[in-house]
């Protein structure tokens, strides 16, 4: 029988628990999210095991909680993650992410030649989904990138 | 903040429909039968080529000035404040103040749409890096329509390096609207972006790949060369494979139809032999003129709205 995750990883009393991240993505969430500069608990379990995605990330955050919004920004890297608002250690709202029409500010166009390297502007990208591959397009460049082919991200 | 204006801005082919660029094509053979009036009076063009150009910028201002406007602007970056290290949107943004419209070209990706972005004038590319070459597609257009007297079912090969070649991405998805048929011919590791064949996949467009352009020359209507971008080059070994696999000789065309009519967006390396110039197949300094009358178009389509 598998182990119940939210006994590995340290309980909060009041925050932010982001459940079925992607093996892998946890320390990439965390820098996108702005979290390296929290001063409070953040409790990272990496690989743990999932009878969904066979192994998962999971971060909790205390004294912080991730809009929707900032939630929709991670699911380029973590599309099956839940986002549970803990309050007094218990879960007081449950969401998934979702994937969003464009990402704004987050992805440094892997493409050097792209004007988004070079000019003082935020980076635009236009989210498509193909056949359950989602692509990102550059809005200034117009080149097409995976996921996996994304090596920079701004971070905040 | 993306500035979200009905400005009519000339960045990309996808983003114009067939029948708006059939119109502007129209307009253009009008314009080449009888020479327009003075139809832009009191406008302005700014002409803005931060990378080298002859026919494109020459063209764009021949085009403006024929039309009863004027032009300003410059031909190379080294004269602007960039050179003191203004940001391009600073640049533009000030240069808007004094123009009606904003030619464009620069060498990096995406340049033109930035632009766009941040003016509320009209912004045409000019040529954006290795990316985008829309006003060039509208004269390949013109002059495949004048040469063939039609766009639609024709068999069209592209060769040379279609990684770097703007001119090439912006033609092929233009071309993916009309019935062609592409036989697409470049050297490994100069070859056409993904982006580019997506767009012909989407509009269910016929294309096949050749090491040699002699595979196909019985078959084809239009053989458009684009010679090696060797500026855009990262390593001098990319240029030299490019060059020896790609150089059009006389001896090649023993079996192209009378039709065939080579174009080139010029200029002209070691991709076409000279000897060429004088066969009936050759069309590139035509094509090359075309361009006047195909920005007379449109420089008329976004200030006059027709």
């Amino acid at each position: 029988m598998l182990q119940t995750p939210t006994l590995t990883v340290a309980a909060i009393e009041k925050g932010t628990a982001i459940d079925h991240i992607t093996a892998g993505q946890a320390l990439k969430i965390v820098r996108i999210l702005g979290i390296t500069q929290h001063k409070k608990q953040v409790a990272l379990g990496l690989n743990l095991p999932s009878a969904q995605l066979g192994l998962k990330d999971i971060v909790k955050i205390e004294d912080r909680e991730i809009s929707p919004q900032e939630a929709n920004q991670i699911a380029l890297f973590a599309p099956n993650a839940t986002i549970n608002i803990i309050e007094n250690f218990v879960v007081s709202k449950k969401f998934q992410v979702c994937l969003p029409h464009t990402i704004a500010n987050l992805v440094v166009c892997p493409n050097s030649r792209c004007i988004s390297r070079c000019e003082p502007i935020s980076s635009l990208f236009h989210v498509q989904q193909r056949q359950h591959t989602v692509y990102l397009s550059c809005h200034f460049c117009n080149k097409c990138f995976l996921q996996e082919e994304i090596l920079e991200y701004q971070h905040h | 903040m993306l500035t979200l204006t009905k400005k009519k801005d000339f960045i990309t082919i996808k983003e114009f429909s067939k029948e708006t660029l059939l119109d502007i094509i129209a307009t253009a053979h009008t314009f080449k039968k009888q020479p327009p009036n003075n139809i832009l009076t009191n406008k302005i063009m700014g002409s803005c080529f931060f990378e080298p150009s002859t026919r494109t910028r020459l063209s764009f201002e021949s085009a403006m000035y024929r039309l009863g406007g004027t032009v300003i602007g410059f031909a190379e970056a080294g004269v602007t404040s960039t050179k003191k290290g203004e940001t391009l949107q600073d640049t533009m943004k000030v240069i808007e103040g004094y123009v009606d419209l904003i030619v464009l070209r620069h060498p990096l990706e995406g340049a033109a749409r930035c632009v766009a972005d941040i003016v509320d004038i009209p912004v045409i590319n000019a040529g954006d890096g290795a990316n985008q070459h829309p006003t060039q597609t509208l004269l390949d257009l013109f002059t495949i329509q004048e040469c063939q007297g039609r766009l639609e079912d024709l068999n069209i090969a592209v060769v040379g390096d279609l990684k770097f070649a703007r001119t090439v991405h912006s033609l092929v998805e233009a071309l993916s609207l009309f019935r062609t048929r592409l036989y697409i011919v470049s050297s490994q590791g100069l070859d056409i972006p993904k982006e580019t064949i997506e767009q012909l996949r989407i509009h269910n467009i016929k294309f096949s790949y050749h090491k040699d352009v002699r595979e196909v020359m019985s078959k084809i209507d239009i053989l458009y060369m684009s010679r090696a971008q060797r500026e855009r080059f990262s390593q001098g070994a990319e240029y030299i494979g490019a060059t020896s696999v790609f150089t059009l000789e006389k001896k090649h065309l023993e079996e192209a139809k009378d039709n065939l009519r080579i174009l080139n967006p010029l200029p002209r390396n070691e991709e076409i032999c000279q000897d060429i110039d004088d066969t009936p197949f050759a069309y590139y300094f035509q094509q090359a003129k075309n361009g006047l009358y195909v920005r007379q178009a449109l420089l008329t389509f976004i200030l006059k709205g027709e």
